[in-house]
């Protein structure tokens, strides 16, 4: 068919992550171009993002597709075989639910936890600690979130299985414990165990410096504020 | 296939004008009620256990929350009358950067209009309407962001309008004047009788935030 898929990310974005694992999940090849998001973004990502200005951008046959859950359900939509979405409506809605939560409340919290001050560390530890708990609740008794096989809630919620975990490496925080949490953190050891998300997962021995590297900057930074 | 349909909701809620507004474009019944968001329903705590909120669409005694997530299901459920979603993937991934944005940045704009005052307000009447300007921007000349007919983008969007003029007072501002073609599409979408009758009053929308400002304690 002669298909043109690129996409502009970042190795170590779990956002960009979110993306690859889609077209792996579907098996689509595509053409990837890391962005040093840190420094010069390119003007291709300018021109393809000019709202937000951010990665990852999903370049299809040279029509751009950004922010990652509207990737997530285009790639579903585009390449029907290997479906990660339900196709009962009801499903959906709470697969939908699940991915909503994950990225506004799940995920955020969970980052701010590694990288708030001591004295609001508790506070924001806590509630992140309930959000685990809700997340926990919504694997019921599931191998992933999407049943038998990973859906598009498991490839959200890499960012909490995958990344946050190593975030929490750094930081001597343990939430995601198999004690504290033992339901979902089986699941994000099976999810990173599937050899389609192992071949693709930005390696940790690379991610840990990374991250170490970016908070230390943060801590920095903020100190001299 | 309609079914038993509740929509719990609460009167000047944005979020919950855009299912009103889906399931009257789609000429769907349903029962709505009204909660008191001081004294929360039993059945509200109990159909969204996560986020307490409204609106919650409960459909044969099962709950949607979310009120993007709703205006999808509904699309899918009652797909053959009047479609708000595209079918083309690429126009749909569209469709759903552009909610995406108005959820990002409308809401929590706004609300810093009416709750601030000084340096932060200003920021934030200035960046509400350079939003505003993009979603004019993405409208073009079509009639309404869905086209010919109402869209997925208009219904998120269109409630908002119910809170311009208590924007324009705590802001001191006209939007209309800053941005006269979503005015345009307001008032093309105020023609539609499913937009006309989902959205409140603009005064009592305004009533309503200075009730809030007292409580809260806000000059």
């Amino acid at each position: 068919m002669g298909e043109e898929v690129k996409v502009f990310g970042y190795w170590a974005s779990p956002y960009s992550y979110r993306a690859e694992l889609a077209l792996k999940l579907k098996g689509v090849s595509y053409e990837y171009i890391n962005e040093d998001i840190f420094g010069n973004k390119s003007d291709l990502l300018l021109k393809y993002n000019p709202v937000h200005k951010k990665v990852p951008v999903l370049l299809h046959n040279g029509k751009p597709i950004v922010e990652s859950l509207v990737i997530l359900e285009y790639v579903e939509e585009t390449w029907k075989h290997n479906p990660y979405l339900p196709q009962d409506p009801y499903d959906k809605a709470t697969a939908r639910f699940w991915i909503k939560f994950i990225d506004e409340k799940c995920f955020p919290t969970l980052w701010l936890a590694a990288w708030s001050a001591e004295n609001e560390r508790e506070k924001v530890t806590n509630e992140a600690c309930e959000y685990l708990k809700t997340l926990e609740s919504a694997l019921n008794g599931k191998k992933f979130f999407g049943g038998e096989t990973i859906g598009m809630v498991d490839i959200v919620a890499s960012s909490v299985g995958y990344f946050i975990r190593v975030t929490q490496e750094i930081m001597g925080q343990n939430l995601l414990s198999a004690d504290k949490f033992p339901q979902l953190f089986q699941w994000s050891e099976d999810f990173a165990n599937c050899s389609i998300v192992k071949e693709s997962l930005p390696p940790r021995d690379k991610l840990l410096p990374f991250v170490k590297g970016l908070i230390a900057k943060y801590q920095q930074d903020n100190a001299k504020a | 296939m309609a079914g038993e349909l509740v929509l719990l909701d609460f009167w000047p809620s944005p979020f919950g004008m855009r299912s009103r507004i889906a399931l009257a474009e789609k000429g769907i019944p349903y029962e709505y009620r009204e909660e008191d968001l001081r004294n929360k329903s039993d059945l509200l705590l109990q159909m969204n256990p996560v986020h307490k909120k409204i609106p919650v669409l409960i459909h044969n005694g099962k709950p949607v929350c979310e009120s993007v997530i709703q205006v999808q299901y509904i699309d899918e459920v009652w797909h053959d009358k009047a479609p708000l979603i595209p079918s083309d993937p690429y126009q749909r991934a569209v469709a759903r950067f552009w909610v995406d944005f108005i959820d990002k940045k409308i809401y929590e704009l706004g609300s810093k209009i009416w709750k601030t005052k000084g340096e932060e307000q200003a920021n934030a009447k200035k960046e509400f309407i350079e939003c505003l300007k993009l979603l004019e921007g993405e409208l073009g000349d079509k009639t309404y962001f869905g086209g010919e007919s109402l869209g997925y983008v208009d219904v998120a969007l269109v409630p908002f309008y119910s809170w311009f003029y208590a924007y324009e007072k705590c802001g001191d501002f006209s939007i209309e004047a800053e941005c006269p073609k979503m005015i345009a599409w307001v008032k093309r979408c105020m023609q539609k009788e499913s937009v006309a009758k989902s959205l409140p009053d603009q005064e009592k929308v305004y009533e309503f935030i200075l009730q809030l400002k007292k409580v809260f304690g806000i000059e």
